[in-house]
């Protein structure tokens, strides 16, 4: 067979190797996006034109309640992210640096078993602990912490501790293989010239593991931004989180438009947050996806 | 029309394993929990040969999965008679009913009536009656005294009730603010100002409630742990809870119950319309709707089944509306289309209240 026959060969079964995801990306993803863009820019169904505009969007702006829950929907997702950084580091620190090979693979089963159960399953396991008739005020009760038992359901905080619980592994994986990579000399020969341990981790531990917590801190932000179960049910009568708003206007409002326009902003702002995270910490996108 | 989303969505309706059946044997019914008895349904294939697939669901998703197949997917659906005219006219979801392939002479003539009567559009008619109840209060004697809705406000029960986020509880604190929100239907300006008096009463509500429920469950659970002392609900989950625990009972409150009548209806691009008729006719026998009432704790449309309930329901029944009760109370007339995005931004707003 000649050359050029069997590179053209090669790129042919590239490009049937690549047809799934091409198709995947282009009528699962970019049309449907594309179609509910147009969708957004259209007015209310009923409303006698079909003019496009941006007064869905203009919605958003007009009625302080869509653009409060916005403001907060980010920021509590921006808060829980940095709560889940802040636990999952000891975690991955010990199951990259301080476990053995066997209590290691252990460690990593331990973070991996609860995700086996599916993110419902899960959440109602908070409710039966933390409900007012539940396990754990009971056992304030029981303890003589408090006289009577606490609704510690439908509050903010709660749904704080669920996005930390849900969001977990996924900060872990990334921080665990980027710690891994981290020669050990390099944290002994700091401590041998004199470093201190917040020293070794701000300038040796810290830079290194960058990528692996900017991947960690995109893909936990994105999910909890998106995240719809655990807010509705954990956060009752006063859980306020975008993507409710979203399925509200879709479903019972049948307010296709605005809905679609919602989605846009979340997306954005999604967006967004990822381009600013990476400009903060000066990381490559291309190196933090590889990390992630 | 968002064509491209109907499409994929037609596509994955389509796609489905179950899809690959004789749809002539099978009818998909969208309803909501416990409407489909097992038994019954079981029955039912061994009469006929059809299966019945059932999808769990309530009036506002009913309307969004039609909408959003442009009425495929389903064989049968069953929303509220009050809210299929509106959808028809905007989303032609729907199709009529051919009213000759039903055993009308099964129904109770009066409900027949008030459904057709709210379900025509164009002289076609697009529901049936199927089963009815009403919207009240479930309380537990032992340790509350209540008799209307706003009761459910008075300081005694900080975060002690529970109430739905939906329309039926705006419509019910109206009637208990001494107002008629079915008679402004017509008149948006004044139906507009009712509802932002109503959601200001709920939102300084808002410190009694300990949740608004999605689902009935949530509530029984709520009443079964002694977390919820009342709460406004439809009565057989009222009457359910009776049964477990005396003390629990379904009242109609002074301002009265608000009834509701969920239907027979048939999507537009149903694919088993025989099927369908012959589930209507089925279930509409007393034999068959005697024992879906025993399930459900609702009674149906069908004549001759009431007397086939058991005498506790009865009882129950008789002492939760009695017949001052019975005429106090108010149907849902059909909702006029627009109605229910103003209603959603004041129920947005009593969610975000603190």
């Amino acid at each position: 067979m000649s050359e050029p026959a069997n590179r053209t060969q090669s790129r042919l079964l590239l490009a049937l190797l690549l047809i799934p995801g091409v198709l995947w990306l282009v009528l699962l993803i970019l049309l449907p996006h594309v179609d509910l863009a147009i969708l957004s820019l259209k007015p209310h169904a009923g409303a006698g034109t079909q003019q496009l505009s941006l007064s869905q969007y203009g919605t958003f702006f007009e009625e302080p309640l869509y653009w409060h829950v916005f403001v907060r929907t980010a920021l509590v997702s921006g808060l829980s992210t940095l709560l889940t950084l802040l636990v999952a580091f000891p975690i991955a620190w010990t199951i990259a640096k301080i476990a053995k090979e066997r209590t290691r693979s252990y460690l990593f089963l331990a973070c991996l078993i609860p995700f086996w159960i599916s993110e419902t399953v899960r959440t109602l396991g908070w409710m039966i602990l933390l409900r007012e008739s539940g396990v754990l005020p009971a056992l304030l009760v029981k303890l003589g912490i408090t006289n009577a038992p606490i609704e510690m359901l439908y509050h903010d905080a709660t749904i704080l501790i669920g996005l930390v619980y849900t969001s977990l592994l996924f900060m872990v994986v990334p921080l665990v293989s980027s710690l891994e990579s981290l020669d050990n000399s390099l944290i002994e020969a700091a401590y041998d010239l004199g470093g201190k341990g917040l020293t070794v981790l701000r300038t040796i531990v810290l830079p290194h593991a960058a990528p692996g917590i900017t991947a960690g801190c995109i893909v936990v932000f994105m999910m909890t931004l998106g995240n719809y179960l655990t807010p509705t049910l954990l956060g009752g009568k006063n859980s306020q989180w975008f993507t409710e708003q979203i399925y509200t206007q879709f479903i019972t409002r049948f307010n296709w438009e605005q809905g679609a326009a919602f989605g846009f902003l979340l997306l954005s702002l999604s967006v967004a947050m990822v381009w600013a995270g990476l400009k903060v910490s000066g990381q490559q996108f291309a190196d933090v996806m590889r990390r992630a | 029309m968002n064509r491209f989303v109907a499409m994929v969505l037609t596509l994955s309706v389509t796609l489905s394993p179950s899809a690959f059946g004789d749809d002539s044997k099978r009818l998909r019914i969208i309803s909501w929990a416990d409407y489909v008895p097992a038994d019954v349904a079981a029955q039912f294939k061994k009469e006929t040969g059809i299966s019945v697939e059932v999808t769990l669901s309530n009036n506002e998703e009913m309307i969004s999965k039609l909408r959003a197949t442009g009425g495929a997917g389903f064989d049968l659906a069953q929303p509220s008679q009050d809210r299929i005219i509106g959808a028809q006219r905007e989303f032609s979801i729907y199709k009529p009913l051919d009213l000759t392939k039903v055993k009308l002479d099964q129904f109770v003539p009066s409900l027949l009536e008030t459904t057709r009567k709210n379900t025509t559009v164009n002289g076609q008619t697009y529901g049936l009656p199927y089963l009815w109840g009403t919207d009240g209060l479930v309380v537990n004697t032992k340790r509350a005294q209540i008799n209307d809705f706003l009761d459910l406000c008075k300081p005694d029960f900080k975060g002690k009730t529970a109430m739905r986020l939906k329309r039926p509880t705006m419509m019910a604190f109206a009637f208990a603010l001494g107002k008629d929100p079915f008679a402004l239907y017509g008149d948006p300006k004044a139906y507009s100002a009712l509802m932002e008096q109503v959601g200001a009463t709920l939102i300084a509500c808002k410190r009694n409630i300990k949740f608004f429920y999605d689902n009935k469950d949530q509530l029984l659970n709520g009443f079964r742990s002694g977390e919820i002392t009342a709460a406004m609900m439809w009565d057989s989950g009222g009457w359910k809870l009776n049964r477990e625990n005396p003390d629990i009972l379904y009242i109609a409150p002074k301002s009265g119950a608000l009834g509701w009548l969920d239907t027979y209806a048939i999507p537009a691009k149903g694919r088993n319309d025989a099927g369908a008729y012959a589930w209507i006719n089925f279930t509409m026998r007393p034999d068959v709707a005697a024992r879906i009432t025993k399930v459900i704790g609702s009674f149906t449309a069908s004549k001759g089944a009431d007397a086939l309930v058991d005498p506790l329901l009865q009882a129950q029944f008789a002492k939760s509306l009695p017949d001052a009760a019975l005429k106090n109370i108010k149907w849902y007339p059909a909702i006029p289309s627009g109605l229910e995005e103003m209603e959603g931004r004041i129920l947005d707003r009593v969610k975000a209240a603190n």
